[in-house]
């Protein structure tokens, strides 16, 4: 039981690198823009968070860090698409090839160093529960963190005003704009508020993760992330559930092949995309229960005054 | 104060001439890169622009290079053109090489030269069968192409993974993962000794010449593009926008399954886990630089080919990290979506008062 | 009228244009015959260019950085008789081929490719450039011009795993396995028979990767194998991922190839660590000298090429001397780690008693012994 436990932990682990990147990218998708940059975005806010750890051995500094990185990449990608209307697939296709290749460049001299001790973290008193302690209680707090930032969205999304305006410039920019709002604006503050998020993200896995820097240690996350928050039909809450739905599959992999079971490595490896295909095809289905939920103006341009 | 004001009608010239000046900016940075890394930029940049054409050899090199590149990248125009979002090429090009490694793999001593044709339509099959999937998804089930390739990508990934360290192992092959070498009469022909280009290379012009006639000259492809970009439009003429998205794929697909089965049976002579190389995500910048135009994406395929080897170069011969590669190869697709502006907009000086 | 004159003066220009090349050329043809005889007659040794093919990168603190501190050892020992290059990150594939031959095409007239991946592109290469010598290592194909060279890592395993067995508390040990291969399932089985050597209640977990080198990835198998109940791990992959979860989850492991007890100084038990430059000294030397010749090499404690070095300090004194026993006993020969009886996972004997296993026998382990729990992946 006790293992049950611990993989519930590490699925918690696990799914909150998803979950962060998946709600920056949801902020995007609401207001009409799909950033299929997330990937390189998120290694290079992860070379950014580690070497400002290096350097400095403060960890809210690399978070910081990485958020900046995020948040300047997905400008230029936000400047791109909103103010020059290039294609929003391909502007984010180029931004996560560059971002490969740009991390890989810089984080050269960092691949061998590693970070101070990491610190273990653990709720007071709640830790100490029996199994559920272990399993629930012993994370780092950006674990919590990215619940409370679902909850957070949730509230914003829809109880606030700006929220309100943030979704009706997703649904509508000509109505939106009509109404006297600065879509460009919005957009783009959606876009690096977006960003900035994904390199939290991406600097939560080079900081606590995995406390390394390889290239192209994000290994994919970005993407599952982009098929996160179709598959939650851009909704928070879903979003973190979905994530720690992808977290625990693939830790479940691992720890399958710990425990003798006798399935074929690479079946369990491909599991969690299977998953997401079979999802993504459920979910679709109901083209009105899409319509309904995806923002309509995902992925097209809009140009004032057209 | 600059402003972007929106042309009357799309600039021919900037058409032509947003590439080169995308390239210009790119081989800009370059330098600027070279000359902070304390390397001489000049001979940085004859790693990438000189060296890789300088022989016949190297000549031939960079053709091998080139040649999976443009194949899937012509698919990848169909689709693009026709607004279906394929970036699984990649698992597609893995699915035709394993469909292409499984028919080479039964071959024996005594098998004709027949069996390399054989090989060449499994490998088209095997990337067809892949992308008909993701087709599949997106017509019954609105799934989106974008994720649903991608994720196939993977599962394509573990299929060959599967294969090479199980059933297709090599028996006497100390139990690595990799298939047995295929027997000599599997070779897709060389065009000449001493370098490695194959036929491929002239399948691959085939396909731009037949690209170029289907996309510009044929009833079907007229109505496959407009199918795609305008699909109200294309009720109206009675063209099918579920006809267009089902060619699409399985062209691309196709296309990538090619090209897969030509390295498969080509440089690579067997099925080991490192066949996924990434050429289906550069062909994804090949057939943009290209402007998703058959000719276009000859150059642009060439172009790309200098940049992978040009940066090995750079790095055995200058030490310059081999990340430069995916560096110069995101720059060029950036700045060819920004100088594309330029097409369709100007840019004006106004004055405050206006 | 305007047309003659422009035409003439173009024609003019052309011509004198024509001369002066002509006029250069003959000039530096005059220049260079000169210059020989201007020269004076000793000749210079030029030094042996060596290069070598990397896998990952120089800095992954495993597999390659070992390498490459082996090239810097040679360096240091013959001194500017020999010039070396590397390139870093040559992938496994078609690829590698044009990375060989551009070796070779450099003047570089000894290569190293430092993984298995790189033999069908070496051997075309070396049947195409025979006056080029070629080092494979961890391969099992030659050529006239090309050798393969290995490392006893199971003797490296088999110390650990003798630390290991008087460590664990749980009695369950971990390996992050990479790449179901001989090789590594051979290290799999000597860290548990050397293990159940001073602690028969021992048994082993294995989580397989399927990469040699994915931090994140080992760093999730970690936790698992932790997860399951695995006290102290050992590692068959490249990265110091392993070592790391193991400190931050407050258990024990072993660094693997490189000392890497600087990323996880608590965790740390020992790294077993292959050391290439006695290797790498010989073949240089053999290649300066004209002795190179062709054959396959697999050298351990004995040749210096294994040890397990940095010992944590908590191990106990008569561990440690048991440690130092072993590699006494397998630098003299006396020793041997593969000797029957010996039982595979089905309890039927692999080795019969005292019978010691030879190098094909190990050459082709694809079995697991008693003790190791799960099936390997592909295999039998």
């Amino acid at each position: 039981m006790e293992s049950y436990a611990l993989l519930m932990a590490a699925t918690l682990n696990a799914g909150t690198v998803l979950a962060l990147a998946a709600l920056g990218l949801l902020i995007n998708e609401k207001a009409g823009i799909v950033n299929l940059g997330a990937e390189g975005l998120m290694l290079c806010a992860a070379i950014a968070g580690f070497a400002t750890v290096v350097h400095t051995g403060n960890d809210l500094l690399g978070f910081a860090a990485g958020m900046g990185a995020g948040a300047v990449l997905a400008a230029v990608f936000g400047l791109l698409v909103i103010w020059l209307g290039t294609n929003q697939y391909a502007t984010g296709l180029a931004l996560s090839l560059f971002g490969v290749g740009f991390s890989a460049f810089v984080g050269i001299g960092y691949v061998q160093e590693k970070l101070p001790t990491r610190p273990q973290f653990e709720v007071p008193w709640l830790a100490d529960i029996p199994l559920i302690g272990p399993a629930l209680f012993r994370q780092h707090p950006l674990v919590y963190g990215a619940m409370a930032l679902a909850v957070a969205m949730i509230w914003f999304l829809y109880r606030t005003r700006t929220g309100l305006v943030l979704r009706s410039v997703g649904e509508s920019p000509e109505s939106a704009h009509a109404l006297g709002y600065n879509v460009r604006r919005i957009r783009m503050a959606a876009v690096v508020t977006g960003g900035a998020l994904c390199g939290l993200a991406g600097a939560y896995i080079s900081v606590i993760y995995t406390p390394l820097w390889v290239e192209g240690m994000v290994a994919g996350k970005g993407w599952i992330a982009l098929a996160l928050t179709t598959f939650a039909t851009w909704r928070p809450a879903r979003v973190l559930l979905g994530a720690y739905l992808f977290g625990g599959v693939t830790m479940l992999q691992f720890h399958l092949q710990g425990t003798g079971v006798d399935v074929p490595s690479q079946l369990l490896t491909a599991l969690p995309y299977v998953a997401t295909i079979v999802v993504l095809a459920s979910i679709s289905r109901n083209p009105v229960w899409i319509r309904v939920n995806m923002p309509t103006s995902l992925g097209k341009p809009f140009h004032p005054g057209s | 104060m600059l402003k972007l004001e929106a042309r009357p009608e799309a600039s021919k010239l900037w058409g032509y001439a947003s590439p080169v000046l995308a390239l210009l900016l790119t081989v800009l940075v370059g330098v600027a890169i070279f000359m902070a890394l304390g390397k001489d930029p000049v001979r940085g940049l004859q790693m990438f622009f000189w060296e890789p054409v300088k022989s016949a050899y190297a000549l031939g090199e960079l053709m091998v290079k080139a040649t999976p590149l443009l194949v899937i990248a012509l698919g990848l125009g169909v689709c693009y053109r026709s607004n279906v979002w394929n970036i699984g090429a990649e698992g597609q090009f893995v699915m035709g090489a394993v469909a292409a490694g499984g028919v080479a793999l039964l071959a024996d001593a005594t098998t004709g030269r027949w069996i390399v044709v054989a090989i060449v339509l499994a490998g088209i099959l095997g990337g067809l069968l892949w992308a008909g999937l993701v087709a599949l998804l997106r017509d019954r089930f609105n799934a989106n192409e974008i994720l649903v390739s991608l994720m196939l990508v993977y599962v394509a990934d573990m299929v060959l993974s599967y294969l090479v360290y199980g059933p297709w192992k090599d028996p006497a092959g100390y139990n690595f993962p990799q298939s047995k070498t295929f027997e000599s009469v599997t070779q897709i022909p060389r065009l000449m000794s001493g370098s490695r280009v194959s036929v491929g290379l002239l399948i691959a012009f085939a396909g731009v010449g037949l690209m170029w006639v289907y996309l510009f000259r044929t009833r079907a492809g007229f109505a496959q593009q407009v199918g795609g970009l305008a699909p109200a439009a294309a009720r109206y003429a009675g063209f099918s926008s579920r006809q267009a998205l089902w060619v699409a794929l399985l062209v691309s697909g196709g296309a990538a399954g090619l090209a897969g089965a030509l390295e498969v049976a080509g440089p690579i002579g067997q099925l080991t886990p490192y066949v996924p190389a990434g050429y289906g995500f550069a062909a994804i910048i090949v057939a943009y630089v290209g402007r998703l135009h058959p000719v276009g994406m000859v150059f642009s395929a060439v172009l790309m080919s200098m940049f992978y080897i040009g940066g090995e170069l750079a790095q055995s011969r200058l030490g310059l990290p081999k990340s430069i590669t995916g560096v110069f190869q995101g720059l060029l697709l950036f700045s060819l979506l920004a100088c594309d502006t330029l097409v369709a907009y100007r840019l004006r000086w106004l004055s405050r008062r206006a | 009228m305007t047309d003659l004159t422009k035409r003439s003066i173009f024609k003019t220009v052309a011509l004198s244009a024509v001369a002066a090349a002509a006029a250069l050329t003959l000039l530096g043809c005059g220049k260079k015959e000169e210059a020989p005889k201007a020269e004076a007659p000793a000749a210079k040794v030029e030094p042996l260019k060596v290069a070598f093919a990397y896998v990952g990168p120089v800095g992954d603190g495993g597999w390659t950085f070992a390498h490459d501190n082996a090239r810097k050892a040679v360096e240091k020992e013959f001194g500017d008789k020999i010039v070396t290059s590397f390139v870093e990150k040559v992938p496994e594939s078609a690829d590698a081929e044009r990375v060989f031959r551009d070796m070779a095409s450099q003047g570089n007239k000894l290569i190293f490719g430092t993984t298995f991946g790189y033999m069908e592109p070496m051997l075309k290469v070396s049947a195409d450039i025979k006056d080029v010598k070629f080092e494979h290592a961890t391969g099992y194909k030659t050529a006239d011009n090309l050798r393969t060279y290995d490392s006893r890592t199971y003797e490296g395993a088999y110390m650990a795993g003798v630390i290991a067995g008087k460590m664990t508390k749980s009695n369950t040990l971990g390996v992050v396995a990479s790449v179901p291969i001989p090789e590594v399932v051979r290290n799999i089985n000597s860290f548990t028979l050397g293990a159940q050597s001073v602690n028969p209640k021992v048994k082993t977990k294995v989580v397989w990767v399927n990469e040699w080198f994915n931090p994140p990835k080992e760093t999730e198998a970690a936790t698992a194998l932790i997860n399951g109940g695995a006290d102290v791990l050992m590692q068959n992959t490249d990265s110091p991922a392993v070592l790391q979860t193991a400190e931050k989850m407050g258990k024990r492991a072993f660094g693997w190839d490189s000392d890497m007890t600087a990323y996880g100084p608590k965790a740390h038990l020992g790294s077993a660590v292959i050391n290439w430059a006695p290797y790498y000294i010989k073949a240089v030397g053999e290649a300066l000298e004209g002795k190179w010749a062709t054959g396959q090499s697999w050298w351990g404690v004995k040749e210096g090429a294994i040890d397990m070095v940095s010992v944590a300090a908590d191990v106990p004194e008569d561990t440690k001397k048991k440690v130092d026993e072993i590699k006494a006993g397998l630098k003299d020969g006396s020793f041997s780690i593969w000797k029957g009886p010996i039982v595979g996972q089905d309890g039927k004997e692999v080795l019969a008693k005292d019978v010691m296993a030879d190098d094909k026998f190990m050459g082709g382990i694809m079995f697991y012994v008693k003790g190791v729990e799960g099936k390997i992946p592909g295999g039998k």
